[in-house]
């Protein structure tokens, strides 16, 4: 049962891993390839050091693989929106078919502050 | 089982995932791709590390992944802190 179990997890995960890497080479802007690879890839890595704490089952692989998970899940939303903030303020263009810019003129250009 | 899956599925996968993640490393147009790409990178090579310590029997090799995803965040939030500064004034 212990088996079945961290052999699905493994299994989902590296699938999730692939859907993210593939949506990493294959979607057309910045923006819309971190919507790809910030979920999946973390959804993907978390599936498969669970499915690796299952395995092993003792106390040190079982702690250093949620403390693993939980670090991932709070630092990778930090780091999307510091590069996503950097990268609008650099000038990365958006998709060709975007058809709406939200934050469009609601920044100051000179200071980065956001004029409501 | 378990060994067979990840021998003959996981670890190709993974590899393969590496593999397309470092060609939009080398295509990327702007910095901020290569940023993400790299970000990425590193998410899947702790993935890779949990796999490896599972086929190799080494329950030590998972600190390497604690460290590599400390040091992933680092690397991560001091470009784009660097990138935002260049462009203020």
């Amino acid at each position: 049962m212990k088996e079945f179990i961290s052999v699905i997890l493994v299994i989902t995960g590296s699938l999730f891993i692939l859907i993210s890497a593939i949506g990493m080479l294959r979607m057309p802007d910045l923006y819309m390839r971190m919507s790809a690879t910030t979920k999946a890839a973390t959804l993907g890595v978390g599936f498969v050091l669970l499915g690796t704490a299952i395995h092993f089952w003792e106390v040190g692989i079982v702690s250093r693989s949620l403390i693993i998970i939980s670090f991932l899940m709070l630092t990778a939303p930090v780091a999307a929106h510091m590069i996503g903030r950097a990268a609008y303020f650099d000038g990365v263009p958006l998709w060709k078919e975007t058809i709406h810019d939200e934050l469009q003129g609601k920044y100051d250009e000179e200071t980065h502050e956001l004029k409501s | 089982m378990f060994e067979l899956v990840i021998t003959y599925f996981a670890i190709p996968v993974i590899a393969i995932s590496i593999f397309i993640v470092l060609l939009r490393v080398i295509k990327g147009p702007t910095i901020e791709d290569r940023i993400v790409a790299f970000d990425v990178l590193t998410a899947i090579g702790i993935a890779f590390i949990a796999v490896y310590a599972v086929k190799s029997e080494s329950i030590k090799l998972l600190d390497g992944g604690l460290i590599l995803a400390l040091l992933a965040f680092l690397g991560t939030v001091a470009f784009a802190y660097y990138l935002e500064r260049r462009t203020r004034k």
